[in-house]
């Protein structure tokens, strides 16, 4: 007879107490930091500021100035609200016939119109979180694996693998080729899978990636999708930066590289988009799961029910998006705000000696700080961003929690914040420095705050007295 | 093909009950009082549809809410980028002065304990996925909402054992059906992690008494098991004092010690009329139980929109305090008026003090105490008298007979039109002097090639 848990304690599930929700990780651990001490210009200009978040902050004038103008599109304005009790019963988990279309037209648009979407293949989710979630639930049992390129998205871990019980395999890319996924690298990760007898069951890729914010050429998708047709397994591309390419080379996605692949078996192929970073709607919670496999299609949409998008945001969103005008205006303005933010950034970061692996897409950089390290190593690595977080009192994300297979690497996000607080970070400002006791202690000025600038940085790191980094902040982990 | 995962491939999301064809052929023909009088009227959706002017009076009154705006300024930005999984404070907090106004007042809701989720279906799979592993077993009483099917075992991989209730005492839980349904498990092999009941029930719609409450506090207790309770029906008691909240009970010391393992599911879907916005809630005072569902959010969050208009909403006291007392009204005189319409055909119904439905007992006119005839009637049900109502079968009843049907989601006139068809229907019966109309329906059907057609369709979900 099976006795039922023990008198001590009611167990909770093994889900619930495992640490494969990800958040012990340094990525999260800085945003900690910056939770606990957030920048405020006014409030508090000594805070650590945030450049650990993707968010992209650069148009919400043209989305404001659109709501303002179209008061119907919402379900709580005098124009609006005759349609409030049916958006508000709606919980159809196909979601809003008019959305579905507009969301596919907004996909077709992000691809300048190269490939058409069907709504009758967009699968609404909780945020591309959800979509994640949702797709390995459709592909993968517990136990089997995906293969993935290093470095990768660190929540990755937990929306692929927590609640699903599907691990992640990488595929290291190294900087020496700019970190381009190779067919050497893919192959073998998939082999040294199979010797250990595990179950391969798909790819998934980031296009644009996060954090490298480089796009795929398309010899390259080819190769993917070849590669994944030949395996029999799945490929996943999330495409949820699509439309942040900024500067040539154009984005290519991979539903344009298969309208040219007639042997492929579209069977195979899903891709994973959101709102969140295109249009900087996070808080609105759209993700999409498009699949050419009807039966993942009915799947997903039935899963769909545990993180169906509001019905009130579908609707106003669907307004949003069908509207061409407003659509063409804001991918271009978008466009071209990323790329003078982009530009204006990594100039600064290159007077002062930092370079940054050249992209062309994502609301990032991808930093070059292996110049910096006193030792080639993650621990090195830690020690760098901890005196980051606690001197510069800025938030960069380390290259160890995005699984990067060399230390040095961050990723430092530009799209979350005005040009003012921009500038704060890479301005350079002299400072006297004060010997105390054969310690170096900095005291610096910099605008009224007390934290170092980026090109002081370097000076810091490379002294041999440098102040041990003891943040109260921030719990390094090596 | 390449295969699919064996969650894609399998049948537990319960779409494929018998239950979808009714969604299908109303779905062909639906009823409209001017365009579509003689099509199918949908009495198996449990929405609350009474008290939108309400809603919509208090919107026009109260454009910042409504409008991204706080104080006349706007907080557009702010929302669009707000995806912190703890919630909009100011959300939280008037979602759990709500919930306290609900339970008369008598519990006080702590909001860091609030966890919101993507609706009750969300919220219900996301705490059997903290406090079950795949394979364990939650208990639920019978009858149970279909949905549970889907959202509790689906994904998760638990198990669902019934606790057989019955028509002899109205359908109350009792000890032996709880030793009953523990022994069922033990012998499957199960662990058993939880209870589950929802109260007010759905489909009975009738309030968990105290003693019903102590009785299944005691066997948690014992057992060392969690209990959950769906409380999303709520806001329905015709009358607040009639309602008593599991919170409410464990405030009394002696089940001091079980205060950790007793968790409330929560939302606005059906006593705000609020489905499409998807707004739920578990409410836990196991500090990692609410640590584990809110990381687990992030895969349904609210939307901050949403969060933002509810806020103002939940928060105008006075407001909701019309609002709960002219809903409970109006869900009151309606439950009547379907009550009394059919006992007009002689038809009775189990008494229920809270729901969007009733829970009809039509026993007497199956042609033979089986499920099988359980069925044949719910044909004739839907194709002869163009309703269609939820078969007790697809909602676990041990007896078969039992049938719930909506009444909130309609015009008084087109319930009215409904009791009239159902009077209508069994009147020509009877004259007809025959009980066994059912054989010879023009429309009768074998089950079996129902539920082959409906394996290979897309359908929507089961309402709630």
């Amino acid at each position: 007879m099976i006795e039922n848990v023990g008198n001590d304690q009611v167990l909770l599930s093994k889900i619930a107490t495992s640490n494969h929700h990800g958040e012990n990780s340094e990525y999260f651990e800085g945003w900690k930091a910056y939770d606990r001490d957030p920048y405020h210009p006014t409030n508090n200009p000594n805070g650590v500021i945030q450049m650990g978040l993707a968010e992209n902050q650069l148009c919400f004038d043209l989305i404001n100035e659109w709501m303002m103008q179209n008061p119907q599109a919402s379900i709580c304005t005098h124009e609006g609200v005759h349609r409030f009790m049916d958006i508000a019963i709606f919980q159809d988990y196909h979601g809003l016939p008019e959305f579905r279309r507009a969301i596919a037209k907004f996909m077709g648009k992000v691809r300048d119109e190269r490939v058409i979407f069907d709504p009758n293949r967009i699968v609404m989710s909780g945020g591309a979180t959800g979509a994640n979630e949702t797709i390995i639930f459709c592909l993968a049992n517990p136990g089997d694996v995906f293969l993935i390129p290093s470095p990768y998205y660190p929540a990755f871990y937990r929306d692929l693998g927590w609640r699903t019980g599907v691990n992640l395999v990488p595929i290291p890319c190294k900087s020496s080729n700019n970190f381009q996924i190779t067919k050497e690298a893919l192959e073998s990760a998939y082999e040294d899978a199979l010797k250990k007898d595990l179950k391969v069951k798909g790819l998934i890729i980031t296009n644009p990636s996060n954090p490298l914010g480089t796009v795929l050429d398309k010899g390259t998708l080819r190769d993917l999708v070849t590669f994944i047709n030949d395996k029999r397994i799945h490929l996943v591309c999330d495409e949820i930066y699509a439309a942040t390419v900024f500067d040539p080379p154009r984005f290519t996605s991979v539903v344009e590289v298969i309208q040219d692949m007639p042997g492929i078996d579209r069977d195979l192929i899903h891709i994973i988009y959101s709102l969140s970073k295109d249009m900087g709607l996070p808080g609105f919670r759209v993700g999409i799961i498009y699949s050419y496999n009807d039966k993942v299609v009915i799947a997903a949409r039935r899963m769909s029910s545990f993180s169906l998008v509001s019905s009130q945001t579908q609707h106003m969103l669907a307004a949003l998006l069908s509207d061409d005008a407003f659509v063409n205006k804001f991918l271009g303005k978008s466009k071209e705000r990323l790329s003078k933010r982009y530009h204006h950034f990594t100039g600064q970061l290159a007077n002062v000696g930092i370079r940054c692996l050249r992209s062309n897409a994502g609301l990032y950089v991808w930093m070059n700080l292996q110049h910096l390290l006193k030792e080639a190593t993650v621990e090195g690595e830690l020690k760098l961003w901890k005196l980051i977080i606690n001197q510069v009192k800025t938030n960069m994300s380390p290259g160890s929690s995005f699984h990067c297979s060399e230390p040095g690497w961050f990723r430092v996000c530009f799209a979350n914040m005005d040009d003012d607080t921009l500038e704060k970070v890479v301005k350079s400002t002299p400072s006297p420095i004060n010997k105390k006791r054969g310690q170096m202690e900095l005291q610096l000025s910099f605008t009224g705050s007390d934290s170092l600038s980026i090109s002081q940085l370097g000076s810091l790191i490379l002294s041999p007295h440098s102040p041990s980094s003891e943040s109260p902040l921030v719990k390094g982990r090596t | 093909m390449t295969v699919l995962s064996r969650l894609a491939g399998s049948n537990t999301h319960g779409q494929d009950s018998s239950y979808f064809l009714g969604w299908e052929e109303y779905e062909k023909n639906p009823f409209d009082e001017s365009r579509n009088p003689n099509g199918m009227i949908q009495m198996g959706l449990a929405e609350n549809q009474l008290c939108f002017d309400l809603l919509e009076s208090w919107i026009a009154k109260n454009p910042d809410s409504a409008n991204f705006k706080c104080n006349g300024q706007s907080v557009f930005r702010d929302l669009a980028l707000f995806q912190d999984y703890h919630g909009l404070p100011q959300f939280k907090k008037a979602f759990v002065s709500y919930m306290s106004l609900l339970r008369g007042n008598k519990v006080t809701f702590d909001p860091s304990k609030l966890v919101l989720t993507a609706g009750a279906t969300s919220a219900n799979e996301t705490l059997i996925f903290c406090l079950a592993n795949p394979g364990e077993a939650v208990l639920i009483p019978t009858p149970y909402y279909p949905g549970f099917d889907r959202d509790l075992k689906w994904r998760t991989g638990a198990e669902i054992v019934p606790i057989k209730c019955s028509s002899y005492n109205n359908f109350k839980i009792t000890k032996t059906a709880l030793e009953e349904a523990y022994n069922s498990a033990k012998n499957q092999g199960l662990v058993v992690k939880a209870v589950l009941v929802t109260n007010p029930s759905n489909p009975l719609g009738t309030t968990l008494s105290k003693d019903e409450i102590t009785l299944v506090l005691n066997f948690v207790s014992s057992k060392n098991m969690h209990l959950i309770s769906d409380e999303i029906y709520a806001g329905t008691v015709f009358n607040s004092s009639s309602f008593t909240s599991v919170m409410e009970a464990i405030t009394d010391k002696k089940w001091a010690h079980l205060l950790d393992r007793v968790h409330v599911v929560s939302s606005l879907s059906k006593d705000l009329g609020l489905p499409g916005f998807r707004v739920g809630a578990i409410y836990s005072n196991d500090p990692k139980v609410v640590s584990a569902a809110t990381k687990m959010s992030s895969f349904g969050l609210v939307s901050a929109q949403t969060q933002h208009l509810l806020a103002g909403l939940l928060s105008d006291h006075k407001f909701m305090e019309k609002y709960i007392t002219h809903n409970q009204a109006r869900l009151k005189a309606r439950q009547a008026m379907l009550v009394s319409g059919l006992k007009r055909a002689e038809i009775n119904c189990l008494e229920s003090n809270s729901g969007l439905f009733a829970w009809v007992d039509m026993r007497h006119l199956l042609k033979s105490r089986t499920f099988e005839a359980e069925m044949e009637l719910w044909k004739d049900v839907l194709y002869e008298m163009k309703l269609n109502i939820s078969p007790g079968s697809s909602c676990h009843c041990s007896e078969p007979g039992w049938f719930r049907v909506c009444f909130a989601n309609m015009s008084d006139h087109t319930l009215d039109l409904a009791m009239q068809r159902v009077k209508s229907f069994l009147d020509s019966k009877i004259n007809k002097n025959s009980h066994s109309y059912l054989k010879n329906s023009r429309r009768a059907r074998s089950l079996s090639s129902w539920v082959f057609r409906l394996s290979f369709d897309d359908k929507e979900p089961e309402e709630r």
